[in-house]
């Protein structure tokens, strides 16, 4: 195979002469598509010589076409000099598929466009806020529906689930709430030893951890670890048609699936915060015993006095409330899933994100609720 | 490379854990040819095509595709070997991302520095060929039908004008007028640009429009290989059943009424 070359030859005064030689194909055709693009009729007639080119393939047959094509167009004569049947097949074949086909989808003026996307955004935040009403009022529709007309709940399902959301992290959650409650330790030594207040570190592992860390720091790593896997699990279902073959069946998409899994995540979540804040408080003990020479005794002792019970009532409450916003926001995250696989990304994503930023804001309102309730 | 054979296998076996697919596949599919490949379900149709691309490293065998043993290929002949063929698979797997025209665009943009307006050009007269409406390029996968992503498919196989097509079971799942629009269209591709089809099959009616030779497989071994009246000549239970089956009678009455 041989580079295909390209030589305009101007001699003959009546006219204008273009010689192709080599291959005419996709690999070797890449140094002469810039010098036939700039050929334009120009009032001359054209002899195209292709008497040197030993193939064709169809980008070249296209190449060659378009020249004739062009000067027919501008009224001018052409010629086609040494073609050989292979040549002149695949050029009637483009030739008969030369078609106006779109290409790329229409693009308006830019304030057209950037105004489509202003609106298209807010539509999409309405529209969004609208069905996750719409799914949430779904979900405690089954759930009522379960508890109080007695239809089954699914328990298997339920069980599966809890063993997934809830034993299957009791590893990483523990770990890191373990870590965060030395570190927490270690960080208000430094600080509180410059007032000679250092044994107050206790107050602020236990305080800290039971009322707000341990819950919150559980949340945000379920949220990473199971949010996102309900939103893409859902997701695939729904691409996968089981979604409307469930429906199809008679059986409840909600039911089947969505509530299993806020039902799950409730309850784990509550076991999950207590446990994490726990670990967190035994990673701050053990940092205490090693470094501020406190021995566990007296550091539950300090423990006892210095954290109501309120703190871990309102950290427990708490909880499943987290665990309902996760799953929830998972789920409705998974059944928004339209078209493609890059649909299931984006809404996973989404999933997570939208509940980490959900349980802040809640969390926000459950302290400011119970400061003024009188519990600080 | 040897001059008429395109695909050659020899030997090859493929075993997953304890299941045994292919015990000793031996084919040779002839340059220009549309061949068939057909076997019941399970049999190790698709396999064997994952095999020949590379998608499957064979238990034993070899594999050589254009005369070079496509196990022992280096990247960059390996890239250059995968210029030289096109795939169309199952339900077409165009990358859903992309609009038809993108996909279409890959092949030529991964491996050749064109400029754009003739990307744009070569995309637009592969839709054209390949039967697709003018307005399905900016189109995303998921807004075609079936046989839509099929022809879309078939364009981005055909995007570097391959001398070899692999089609994996081109005409499921289409109705039968368009499966059989989809025959013919193979078939006068084929006549216009010359190349070799390896074509996986249930559909009878494919195999006798379009087909050159039909191989059979079944117990992890090609059964019999040639064309249509040799093999029902063939005389093994499963390959009687199948060409003389009711299905079977049709179609081949449907061929003679075409040719008569």
């Amino acid at each position: 195979m041989t580079n295909a070359t390209l030589v305009v030859d101007d001699s003959a005064g009546s006219g204008r002469t273009v010689r192709l030689a080599g291959s005419l194909t996709v690999s070797a055709i890449g140094d002469i598509t810039t010098a036939i693009g700039d050929l334009h009729p120009d009032g001359k007639p054209l002899v195209i010589d292709v008497a040197g080119v030993d193939r064709f393939d169809t980008i070249g047959a296209w190449l060659v076409y378009k020249l004739e094509r062009d000067w027919a167009a501008a009224g001018q004569p052409v010629r086609l000099d040494g073609i050989k049947p292979d040549g002149q097949r695949l050029i009637d074949e483009v030739k008969a598929n030369d078609a106006p086909v779109d290409l790329r989808p229409a693009r308006g003026s830019r304030l057209a466009r950037q105004l489509a996307t202003v609106g298209g955004a807010v539509i999409g935040a309405v529209e969004t806020l609208g069905a996750f009403l719409g799914f949430l009022g779904m979900t405690l529709v089954a759930l009522f529906q379960s508890l109080f007309e007695r239809r089954p709940l699914r328990w298997n399902a339920i069980v599966h689930q809890l063993e997934i959301v809830g034993v299957n992290a009791l590893g990483i959650v523990g770990l890191l709430s373990f870590l965060v409650g030395m570190v927490l330790a270690q960080q208000g030594e430094v600080q509180l030893k410059q007032f000679g207040a250092d044994v107050f570190v206790v107050n602020l592992i236990g305080r800290a951890t039971f009322r707000e860390l341990g819950v919150l720091l559980t949340a945000i790593m379920v949220a990473g670890r199971s949010g996102s896997a309900f939103a893409a699990q859902i997701g695939s279902m729904k691409l996968a048609q089981e979604i409307d073959a469930m429906s199809s069946i008679g059986m409840s998409p909600t039911e089947v699936l969505v509530l299993p899994r806020v039902i799950a995540m409730a309850v784990m979540m509550t076991a999950l915060g207590f446990y994490g804040s726990l670990l967190a408080v035994l990673g701050g003990g053990l940092f205490c015993w090693i470094s501020l020479d406190i021995p566990p005794v007296s550091f539950i002792e300090r423990l006892r006095d210095v954290v109501p019970l309120s703190d871990l009532v309102i950290g427990t409450v708490k909880a499943p409330v987290f665990g309902v916003i996760i799953a929830v926001t998972g789920c409705f995250q998974g059944m928004q899933v339209t078209g493609n696989a890059e649909s299931v990304g984006l809404r996973t994503t989404a999933a997570v994100v939208q509940s980490i930023f959900l349980v802040i804001v809640v969390d926000a309102l459950f302290a400011v609720f119970f400061s003024a309730l009188g519990f600080v | 490379m040897s001059d008429d054979i395109v695909i050659r296998v020899t030997g090859l076996e493929n075993r997953f854990g304890e299941q045994q697919v292919h015990k000793d596949i031996n084919l040779e599919v002839r340059a220009g040819e549309i061949l068939g490949v057909v076997g019941g379900s399970g049999t190790g149709k698709s396999v064997l095509m994952r095999s020949i691309l590379g998608l499957q490293t064979p238990t034993a065998g070899t594999i050589e595709v254009f005369g070079e043993n496509v196990a022992a290929l280096d990247e960059a002949r390996s890239k250059d070997l995968r210029r030289r063929w096109g795939v169309l698979f199952q339900d077409g797997a165009l990358f859903s991302s992309l609009t038809v025209a993108e996909n279409i665009e890959v092949p030529m943009r991964e491996f050749y520095a064109l400029p754009q307006l003739l990307m744009d050009e070569v995309a637009g007269y592969k839709i054209a060929m390949v039967g697709l409406p003018p307005l399905a390029g900016p189109k995303l996968p998921s807004e075609l039908s079936g046989g839509m992503r099929k022809r879309a498919g078939l364009a981005r196989a055909l995007a570097l004008d391959p001398a070899l097509l692999f089609l994996d079971e081109p005409t499921a799942g289409l109705d039968p007028i368009g499966a059989a629009a989809f025959d013919t269209l193979i078939k006068t591709l084929r006549d216009t640009m010359r190349f070799t089809v390896f074509l996986i099959t249930h559909d009878l009616d494919t195999l006798h429009a379009i087909c050159d030779r039909v191989a059979v497989i079944a117990d992890g071994v090609i059964l019999k290989i040639g064309t249509i009246p040799e093999l029902m000549a063939f005389d093994h239970p499963w390959v009687q059943e199948y060409f003389q089956g009711p299905r079977g009678r049709a179609a081949m009455a449907s061929d003679n009424r075409v040719e008569a």
